[in-house]
């Protein structure tokens, strides 16, 4: 009995589920359902836990500051996402020429998106710097008096951008490369064949053929936006005058700075459903769409 | 036959200079963490100061417990990438090959977990971690860290595509399904466990707002959040930050450039997950 035990699949799938699933359940799946409670309440860890029903997404559809962070949020996204996958996408397909260099061009894209968003922005705000900073020293040559970028309420968000899209390059544009590889060099030769131009085969066999990958960035670009914070807590905590203020940052000051823990959670659940939405976009698009 | 010099010339033209735009900070920020503080703000700017100072590095560890914070993020990371690799690949296992109620179901569990913002979990994360009094502790980034849906669903994928008249083989010869898992699941999945161990390192030793969130003291910091301390307190001492900046970037650059082939293949891999 004892030994038959030991090779049946359900005592094995225990002792090695078990300390993945504890994990599992104490960070993953119950703290998803606590924050769905807790955005209920108006527990801000000081008085009594009580419930208050909907009050806190009530609050969200009056507090000004929140509707200035998701203006923010969709600022952000709708100029870093499209600008990211143009110029991943146009480096992709350079790349993908067969080029000597290749492995350095690769890494050079790379060391960006391997460094930590900490140094990235310490970087960044040197070249930012109104007074020394390398930027406006260039722009000078071109006649140019920069704007005080990080400091500048109209300026701030376009810098932070700039450095998000300059991060996150390398990694869409080795994506790209993976669906460029993917298409068959025959579509390309037969093209020559009939004498189309280089730029015509791209618009005409590369977009199309490489549309399921260049869906899954923009998916993934847009989730992605819609949870920035490094960059604006590091780079201009948020101002000034919260024109920088996302979305997360707002969250994390309402958890953290605040501990409006009920407000947070029910902010952290708008972000939730609106990921979900946009994966599910995702999931029903992968269903419907025609594989080449 | 001209029109292919053509293209090649402006791939490599535009190839260039974007490498340029992305390296050349990095040797700013090497060349800066080399100058006199003096230097740093003389207008033009210049590449390098009239002689290096390595003792901008010596004042960083100085000021702050540098030392301190690169061991807290070295151990830190370390055990996360141990233990997820460990309760990924176990779980990924029995998920892939091994038969009982509730398998595809519990399965499901996970997947859907894997579109949860990780906002989403931070809040009661933060509170489990104030009841057991595990705040500003390094267990409050390694207990959460050790366990991740995505290495379990990511190994899960790959064993399955393991052919299985091996474990036939072994089964027959008396084989528990640990013997199984122990002995042949892990060898044949080396590539796959360095592209997760290579993920979950770059995940672990930049994370920001984890450690942000659970630690306060100095000593207890990782890399990433002293680095941001320190900026805080000495912004004007930029070659000093400077330095700081290098020994963050550097370990990871020197893991990327040993195994830039498994860091390709992870990024193409996670690109295949929406495929």
């Amino acid at each position: 009995m004892q030994r038959k035990l030991f090779y049946k699949d359900g005592f094995w799938a225990t002792v090695m589920l078990l300390p993945n699933i504890v994990g599992f359940l104490m960070f993953l799946l119950l703290p998803v359902l606590a924050t769905f409670v807790i955005s209920f309440s108006n527990w801000d860890m000081i008085d009594a836990f009580k419930f208050n029903g909907l009050t806190n997404y009530k609050h969200l559809t009056e507090d000004p500051v929140f509707h200035q962070v998701l203006g923010n949020t969709f600022y952000f996204t709708l100029v870093s996402v499209p600008i990211g996958i143009a110029l991943s996408l146009l480096l992709a397909v350079f790349l993908n020429q067969k080029l000597k260099f290749i492995r350095f061009y690769r890494a050079a894209f790379f060391l960006p998106v391997i460094s930590s968003m900490v140094a990235v922005s310490v970087i960044w705000q040197w070249i930012y710097n109104p007074e020394f900073g390398l930027l406006n020293y260039a722009l000078s040559f071109l006649g140019i008096d920069g704007p005080t970028w990080l400091t500048s309420a109209s300026w701030a968000m376009p810098a932070v951008i700039a450095t998000s899209i300059w991060k996150s390059l390398g990694f869409n544009m080795l994506i790209f490369l993976a669906g460029l590889q993917s298409i068959s060099d025959d579509y390309y030769e037969a093209a020559s064949i009939d004498g189309a131009s280089k730029v015509r085969q791209f618009f005409s066999i590369t977009v199309p053929l490489l549309s399921p990958t260049t869906f899954f960035v923009t998916v993934m670009s847009i989730i992605n936006s819609f949870q920035v914070f490094d960059a604006v807590y590091l780079m201009t905590q948020g101002g000034p005058a919260r024109s920088t203020s996302v979305l997360v940052y707002y969250i994390f000051q309402n958890a953290f700075q605040y501990f409006q823990m009920g407000y947070a959670s029910a902010m952290a659940y708008v972000l939730f459903f609106i990921v979900l939405i946009i994966t599910l976009i995702q999931f029903w698009r992968q269903k419907k769409i025609s594989i080449y | 036959m001209k029109e292919r010099i053509w293209v090649k010339s402006t791939a490599h033209l535009f190839l260039l200079l974007g490498s340029l735009v992305m390296l050349f900070p990095f040797i700013w920020t090497i060349c800066t963490s080399l100058k006199d503080s003096s230097e740093v703000f003389t207008y033009p700017p210049k590449f390098f100061g009239e002689q290096l100072k390595w003792g901008n590095y010596e004042r960083m560890t100085e000021r702050f417990p540098f030392y301190q914070f690169f061991f807290n993020s070295l151990k830190i990371t370390v055990i996360v990438v141990i233990a997820q690799l460990i309760t990924s690949s176990m779980a990924g296992f029995v998920f892939a090959r091994l038969r009982f109620r509730g398998r595809d179901g519990l399965f499901g569990l996970y997947l859907a977990t894997l579109m949860v913002p990780a906002q989403v979990t931070m809040i009661p994360t933060f509170l489990l971690m104030k009841y057991y009094g595990l705040l500003d502790t390094h267990w409050s980034l390694i207990l959460p860290g050790a366990v991740s849906a995505f290495g379990t669903f990511l190994l899960r994928q790959f064993f399955i595509g393991i052919p299985s008249a091996l474990e036939e083989a072994a089964k027959i010869d008396g084989c528990t399904p640990f013997g199984i898992y122990w002995r042949i699941f892990i060898p044949l999945s080396q590539p796959a466990l360095a592209t997760l161990g290579i993920f979950i390192t770059m995940g672990t030793w930049n994370d920001f707002i984890n450690p942000l969130v659970f630690l306060s003291s100095m000593d207890k910091m990782t890399l990433t959040l002293g680095l941001a301390n320190m900026q805080g307190l000495y912004s004007t001492d930029w070659p000093a930050l400077m330095a700081a900046t290098v020994i963050t970037v550097l370990p990871i650059l020197i893991v990327f450039l040993m195994a830039q082939d498994a860091f390709v293949k992870g990024v193409t891999l996670s690109g295949l997950k929406g495929e």
